[in-house]
């Protein structure tokens, strides 16, 4: 007689270890296998948008703070970026320098932080997450000398940054910077050839660069398939066309392609960082900006390449003192449009992981 | 006095000191110095029996469970070190009565029956997980002359018992009616059960090398350490002993990015407190057993034969606390791969090899046995390399084309 067996439908979230927030799946699963995905989302929705419409320019940087919590300096960055786009103020030198600055270290701390939470969910019990957050603690140590806030920093602002950098911020970061290379040797030494991390996430979730590109996927997510597309290469914002990095790429876009891509996407942040205390000097780090900015009438976008994929702010401005329409293009949003495919057909476990690669955050999910 | 405890020497002296006289000469001899004149009369010595007995079991009962709470302490504490941080460091001094503090807080605690659950069922699976992990104590010998009992069939009783914990996590499982908790058991089922084959063919190596299946003869059979002579048998053992116990790597049972708490996810208060100690009690007991099987148990050089038998167990103990901070998990597919591919012909290698060697070779020459011990290394290095080349645990995604809609859709 055969057994007779039935599809079973579990709610995974939005109360789950796992779920980096609280993003819920409803899977129906035969046995340990997914047969089908359905992500439900809007449990952290709070309205930024239309928030923004409510507020100044100068007060919606808050916002952008609170959109994806891990990397508030580069949310600030690309909506200031997308102002002076609006309005047309051109920032000093030394403030692009800076704001490239605190983005790389906020790259390195948004990478870190999936890093860890990658790993947690492949079930390694939270040593390769605490290792991760000790780095993140020195960075958000530095952040705090910068603006004083360590994690809604509100550091930049239209026309350049809060302030200029301390004394003791530049021994510090360099410190950092000579640091970092040898955690992330000892990261991968500890990881990237750990066998069971291979047999878990090699050739798993693999996604071609065509699906990605058709649901317009970007950051590591795209880039691991193999598709060289960085915005700070091919649409040179702020001063990056004046440094040397290179674009890591993966090669067929599985979830371990995914998790190298962010490891050496570290590498060159790092290198960003030192070529531009080389290269900055002294000077102002604000734009003369009014306190209450009155664009013209008009509208801009403003995109940067966030840790997590294009970050972008449309911003349209019918000469008021707050900005008619606020969009957020956000990346975690855009690149959840591919977990469908990716997960039919794998296991529970593999969800799990192939989830977490992807590094989404709820806030900036959910705005 | 019947003959498992015969041997004890707690147990006789209890016993002769309630009974001893003339009519049983034969168990306490008369020269012993205090075992002249017993309190009880002549044919009450099934009380003295009795209460000798329950004193014991009590003795050894409660010092597990001090050990238990006291390792959990260890494991948190070491966790913490591997992990770059401190651990639990609050509760008196260096947080050594944070154990106690916990206890307190689990029993203070709601006991929640969840409406689904059949409650008997429910009730009874923290009762069943934890008389296992005791009830290996009864044969596990702590020192020289220590023991509950030294059964001739010692380590087959250990088998045994232990794998009625498959059934406690089933029970568990099945009964909250939380489907977390049935992937937890299901889980269990299929994992316990496929481990404990590898985990008692790698055991007969050692029995081919003793000679016997009490626990007491296998470390006097040992003249050197079981680890150098079975170390293919030893890798099994821990690694199969690991899932066993649902350990890392192969936590999958109470897979906590996966399953949330797996089997206990619906257990609250001091049931899911129960659960806990038997977790970490039978992380004690299986290093017990190893030390046992593999380290000559309690022989050692100038300290007392129980300091020696605890430094080993907390030795082996630290060996799963370093593999719990280090590794990822593994899938369950690739769980049972590795135990049917990988662990199963391992030790079957090992009994042929080792029965060989015990046929050709006069095992009573410590010569021989080092000539084994060469041999049997090198067999281990052999194997397992070949074996991590060769045997691939990966899986592939089923094809699935999708059926049924999306809720959404159907709505």
């Amino acid at each position: 007689m055969p057994i007779r067996t039935e599809p079973v439908t579990v709610n995974l979230g939005p109360q789950h270890p796992s779920t980096h927030g609280v993003f819920r799946l409803r899977v129906t699963f035969d046995g340990e296998v997914v047969l089908d995905v359905e992500p439900v989302f809007g449990y952290l929705h709070r309205g930024s948008e239309k928030l923004g419409e409510e507020r100044t320019y100068t007060q919606v940087i808050t916002l952008t703070d609170r959109l994806d919590y891990v990397s508030a300096m580069t949310n600030n960055q690309a909506y200031v970026i997308a102002c002076e786009k609006l309005a047309g103020i051109v920032a000093p030198e030394r403030a692009m320098y800076l704001r490239v600055i605190a983005a790389e270290l906020q790259r390195l701390v948004s990478h870190l932080v999936a890093t860890g939470f990658f790993l947690n969910d492949l079930g390694a019990f939270a040593t390769p997450l605490m290792y991760c957050f000790r780095e993140r603690e020195s960075v958000m140590d530095l952040f705090e000398m910068l603006c004083g806030a360590r994690i809604t920093v509100s550091y930049m602002r239209v026309g350049g940054v809060f302030q200029d950098a301390p004394e003791e911020f530049w021994p510090a970061l360099n410190t950092f910077t000579t640091d970092m290379p040898h955690y992330l040797d000892e990261y991968e030494q500890l990881l990237t050839s750990n066998e069971i991390l291979l047999t878990r996430t090699k050739g798993v979730g693999i996604l071609t660069t065509e699906k990605a590109l058709n649901c317009s996927v970007t950051g590591p997510v795209l880039r691991s398939t193999g598709f060289p597309w960085d915005l700070r290469k091919v649409d040179p914002y702020e001063i990056y066309d004046r440094v040397q990095f290179d674009v890591p790429v993966g090669e067929q876009g599985d979830n371990y392609d995914r998790y190298k891509v962010r490891i050496m996407e570290m590498r060159q942040s790092i290198r960003i960082i030192d070529q531009c205390v080389q290269q900055i000097h002294p000077g102002p780090v604000k734009a003369d900006v009014p306190a209450l900015l009155r664009p013209p009438p008009g509208d801009a976008y403003g995109r940067i390449e966030g840790p997590k994929g294009e970050l972008g702010f449309y911003l349209v401005s019918d000469g008021g003192i707050a900005p008619y329409r606020f969009k957020i293009r956000s990346p975690s949003f855009i690149n959840l449009t591919v977990l469908r495919d990716l997960l039919i057909g794998w296991k529970l476990a593999d969800m799990i992981v192939t989830f977490g690669s992807i590094d989404i955050n709820m806030g900036e999910v959910d705005r | 006095m019947p003959s498992p405890l015969e041997g004890n020497a707690l147990f006789r002296g209890i016993y002769c000191w309630l009974a001893a006289n003339k009519g049983n000469a034969l168990q306490c001899p008369p020269d012993g110095p205090a075992f002249k004149d017993g309190w009880l009369p002549l044919g009450w010595e099934w009380l003295a029996y009795t209460i000798a007995a329950l004193a014991i079991v009590m003795l050894v009962v409660n010092a597990f469970m001090v050990l238990a709470t006291i390792y959990t302490y260890v494991e948190r504490r070491l966790l913490g070190r591997f992990q770059s941080r401190l651990g639990p460091n609050r509760a008196g001094p260096f947080g050594l009565l944070q154990p106690i503090a916990d206890a307190i807080k689990l029993l203070a605690k709601e006991d929640l029956v969840p409406a689904g659950a059949d409650r008997w069922v429910f009730n009874l699976a923290p009762v069943v997980m934890v008389v296992p992990v005791i009830l290996v104590l009864a044969v596990l010998p702590f020192g020289r002359h220590s023991f509950v009992a030294d059964v001739n069939i010692g380590i087959l009783y250990v088998v045994a018992v232990t794998s009625i914990s498959t059934l406690a996590m089933f029970m568990a499982g099945f009964s909250s009616g939380n489907r977390y908790a049935m992937f937890g058991g299901m889980r269990a089922v299929a994992q316990l059960i496929s481990y404990e084959i590898p985990v008692v063919l790698s055991i007969v190596g050692v029995l081919l090398l003793a000679g016997s299946l009490s626990l007491v003869s296998i470390v006097e059979a040992q003249r050197i350490p079981y680890i150098l002579l079975q170390p293919l048998g030893f890798f099994v053992f821990m690694a199969g002993s690991s899932a066993e116990m649902n350990r890392s790597p192969f936590d999958l049972v109470e897979a906590e990015s996966e399953i949330v708490s797996g089997y206990h996810t619906e257990y609250s208060g001091m049931k899911f407190g129960v659960f806990q100690l038997a977790e970490f009690g039978a992380v004690l007991t299986t290093s017990g057993i190893m030390a046992t099987l593999f380290l000559k148990g309690w022989e050692g050089p100038v300290l007392p034969s129980h300091l020696w038998f605890l430094i080993k167990v907390f030795l082996f103990a630290f060996l799963f606390i370093w593999v719990r901070a280090t590794l990822p998990r593994l899938r369950l597919d690739q769980v049972m791969a590795f135990a049917w591919k990988f662990l199963l012909p391992l030790s079957l290698i090992n009994i042929f090899i080792t029965a060989i060697e015990v046929l050709a070779l006069d095992t009573t020459k410590l010569a021989n046995l080092w000539l084994m011990a060469g041999i049997n290394m090198a067999v281990a290095v052999l194997g397992i390399a070949a074996f991590s080349r060769f045997v691939r645990l990966g899986g592939k995604p089923r094809d699935i084309t999708i059926e049924i809609p999306m809720a959404s859709e159907a709505r």
